[in-house]
C-alpha cells in the first residue's frame, strides 16, 4: 500500500449471477480524509462497502483497506476498522459504562486498557456523572456522541458511518460533526454513507455510485462546479436521474 | 371553511414524558404545510392525534372542522393517513395492497382513478410485485397512493422521505405538489430541514415545542444579524480559532463552510468580513474568505433553540 492511503481499489467488481453490482470501481481514498461513499438505492454502494470492511469477496480486481488485502487478510481489515451506525449501535439496557466495557471486551482490549480509555472517554464527553445510567435514559444526541466515541474505542484507522446524523436536532448535529473533525484530524480515515446530500457536503471528498461504477468523484465545490448545480442535491439528481429511469426495473 | 385544522392548547403525555406540549396552531385549507424538527421533537404523535389515534390529554383539535376525539367516526373517511413506519401489507403486492385499501373505504381503484392516476401510473410497471420487495421510494410511492385512493379531504404524511434516496425523495414532492394543485390539504412532516421550503408554512418543533410558525421565507428572513460563510482550506482549524475570536456570537461547521455571527449586532457585514479574513489569515490559515450568506432554515432553528448554545464545543 503507498504511504498515506487508508483504502486503495483497482477494477474493483462483483458479480452476483449476470448482474455486475460494482462494475471496476477505482478509488484512492487518503488517510486521515473524510470521504462521502454516496449512490441512489441499487447502484452498488452497500456492495462496495461490503468488500472494503472484509464481509464479501470481490470477483475480481484489487482492493487493500488499512494495508491489508480483501482477499486474504479481511481478519486483520476487521480489526482495523470502526463502524456506527444510526439503526443499531449501542445496548438500551445496559449502562454507558456497561456499553463501553462490552465493545472493549469484543474488540479484544486488555481489561487495564478498557478502564484507562473508559475514564478518557467519559471525561472527554463530560459524561462521568452519568455513566451509570442506561442508554434508554439518555437523550439522542448523547447517545450518537457514546457510539461514535464507542466506534473508535479500539482505535481504528478506518471508520465507517452510516447515515450518522439523520434525524438529530440541527445543533446536536453539528456537535457530531466536530467529532468527526477532531477523528480526522487525528489521523483517523472517515468513509460515511448517507442518502442525505446536505450531509455529503461536510465530506473533504465525494464519490457517487451510478449503476454499478463510480459516476462522480471530488470535492463538494469541485462536483458542483463540474454539473452546475447549487447543492450537492441537484448534483447527485443530475447524475443519477438518469440512471433511475434506465434501471427503473430494480424498484 | 378556510382552516383545515385547528390546534388549541393541545397536550399528549406517555408516562413522565410530555410528548407534546401545549401545542396550538391552525393549517388552512389547501396548504401544503410543514412540521420540521428532529426525531423526538413530538411529530408523530401530534400526527397520530390529528389522524385520530391518539386521545390528547388536553386541549382539542378540529380537523375539517370535525373534533379529532368526539366526530372520530365522521372525520376518519375524510382522512388520509401514511405513517411513518411502512405499514402495508408486504405479502401482498402492489396492486393488492391498493385494491384492499379501496375496498375497505367502500371503492375501487377503477372508480378512483382519477384522483390517483399521477402515482398509479408510476406504480402500474410493478404492480405484481411483492411490497415487501420494492424500493424504498417505491414503497412510499405505494404508501401515497393507498392513503389516496379514497378520495380524502386532508393527507397526514408523516415523515414520507425519511430514508429514501434524493431522486426518489424530489419525485416525492413533485407529486405532493401536484395533489396541493387538485386542491386538496396536505401536513407532512420531515427532520430535513432543507425540505422545508417544498412547503407554504412551517412549524418548527423541538422536545414536544412549537418553536416558530411562519412561511419559511419569513422564517429565515426574521434571522436577526448578518450571517458569513466562512471558507478555508483548513476547516476544522479556522473552526477552532474563530471559538478564540472575541467577537464570536456563533460559529458552527455548516456543510463545506463555517457559519459565523457576530456579537456586535450594529456592524454591517463588510467590515466584519474584513476583520475575520485579517484574523484567520494571521492565525497562518490559507485559502481564506467570509462571504455574507442569507440564512437557510438550519440556521433559523438554531437560533430558535438558542444560538449560543450552538458556539459551544461538542
Amino acid at each position: 500500500m503507498s504511504e498515506g492511503i487508508a483504502i486503495e481499489a483497482r477494477e474493483l467488481t462483483r458479480v452476483f449471477g449476470k448482474f455486475t453490482a460494482v462494475d471496476h470501481i477505482s478509488l484512492d481514498i487518503r488517510a486521515g480524509e473524510i470521504f462521502g461513499f454516496l449512490g441512489a438505492n441499487g447502484a452498488g454502494k452497500t456492495t462496495a462497502m461490503r468488500m472494503f470492511i472484509g464481509l464479501l469477496a470481490p470477483s475480481s480486481g484489487t482492493a487493500r483497506v488499512a494495508g491489508y488485502d480483501v482477499y486474504t487478510e479481511s481478519e486483520k481489515i476487521k480489526r482495523s476498522i470502526g463502524y456506527m451506525s444510526q439503526r443499531f449501535s449501542l445496548y438500551e439496557d445496559l449502562t454507558i459504562r456497561e456499553n463501553i466495557r462490552l465493545y472493549g471486551g469484543i474488540y479484544g482490549l486488555a481489561k487495564r486498557d478498557i478502564q484507562a480509555r473508559s475514564e478518557q472517554m467519559l471525561a472527554r464527553l463530560g459524561m462521568e456523572q452519568s455513566a451509570d445510567l442506561q442508554v434508554r435514559s439518555i437523550p439522542l444526541g448523547w447517545r450518537q456522541k457514546l457510539s461514535f466515541s464507542v466506534a473508535l474505542l479500539h482505535r481504528p484507522r478506518i471508520i465507517f458511518l452510516d447515515e450518522p446524523t439523520g434525524g438529530v436536532d440541527p445543533i446536536t448535529r453539528r456537535q457530531f460533526w466536530e467529532l468527526i473533525y477532531q477523528a480526522a484530524a487525528a489521523g483517523t480515515t472517515v468513509l460515511v454513507t448517507t442518502h442525505y446530500m446536505d450531509e455529503a457536503e461536510y465530506c473533504d471528498r465525494i464519490s457517487i455510485m451510478v449503476a454499478g461504477k463510480i459516476g462522480a468523484m471530488g470535492t463538494p465545490a469541485e462536483l458542483k462546479r463540474r454539473f452546475d448545480a447549487g447543492t450537492m442535491d441537484e448534483v447527485f439528481v443530475r447524475l443519477a436521474r438518469p440512471a433511475t429511469g434506465a434501471g427503473a426495473g430494480t424498484a | 371553511m378556510t382552516d383545515a385544522v385547528v390546534v388549541e392548547g393541545l397536550i399528549k403525555r406517555f408516562g413522565d414524558t410530555v410528548a407534546v406540549r401545549d401545542v396550538s396552531l391552525t393549517v388552512r385549507s389547501g396548504e401544503l404545510f410543514g412540521f420540521i424538527g428532529p426525531d423526538g421533537a413530538g411529530k408523530t404523535t401530534l400526527f397520530r392525534v390529528l389522524a385520530t389515534l391518539l386521545l390528547p390529554d388536553a386541549g382539542s383539535a378540529r380537523v375539517l372542522g370535525q373534533d379529532v376525539v368526539k366526530d372520530l367516526w365522521a372525520l376518519r373517511p375524510r382522512l388520509g393517513y401514511m405513517p411513518g413506519r411502512f405499514s402495508l401489507y408486504p405479502d401482498l403486492s402492489v396492486e393488492e395492497n391498493l385494491r384492499f385499501f379501496a375496498s375497505v373505504f367502500g371503492t375501487s381503484i377503477e372508480r378512483e382513478y382519477g384522483q390517483i392516476e399521477p402515482i398509479y401510473v408510476q406504480l402500474e410497471p410493478f404492480k405484481g410485485r411483492r411490497a415487501g420487495a420494492l424500493s424504498g421510494g417505491m414503497k412510499q410511492k405505494l404508501a401515497l397512493c393507498c392513503a389516496l385512493v379514497h378520495r380524502p379531504d386532508i393527507l397526514l404524511l408523516d415523515e414520507p422521505t425519511t430514508g429514501v434516496d434524493a431522486v426518489s425523495r424530489r419525485e416525492f414532492w413533485e407529486l405532493l405538489a401536484r395533489f396541493k394543485q387538485g386542491g386538496l390539504t396536505i401536513i407532512v412532516s420531515t427532520p430535513y430541514m432543507d425540505e422545508a421550503t417544498r412547503c407554504d408554512r412551517i412549524a418548527l418543533m423541538q422536545q414536544g415545542r412549537l418553536l416558530a410558525v411562519d412561511t419559511p421565507e419569513r422564517i429565515t428572513g426574521s434571522f436577526d444579524r448578518p450571517l458569513l460563510a466562512v471558507r478555508s482550506d483548513q476547516r476544522y482549524q479556522a473552526l477552532l480559532a474563530l471559538r478564540e475570536y472575541p467577537y464570536t456570537h456563533t460559529i458552527y461547521p455548516f456543510g463545506e463552510v463555517l457559519h459565523y455571527t457576530d456579537q456586535r449586532t450594529d456592524l454591517a457585514a463588510e467590515p466584519i468580513q474584513q476583520e475575520l479574513t485579517a484574523f484567520l489569515t494571521g492565525r497562518g490559515l490559507g485559502g481564506v474568505s467570509a462571504e455574507r450568506i442569507p440564512a437557510t432554515i438550519e440556521d433559523s432553528f438554531m437560533a430558535y433553540l438558542g444560538g449560543a448554545e450552538a458556539a459551544r464545543p461538542a
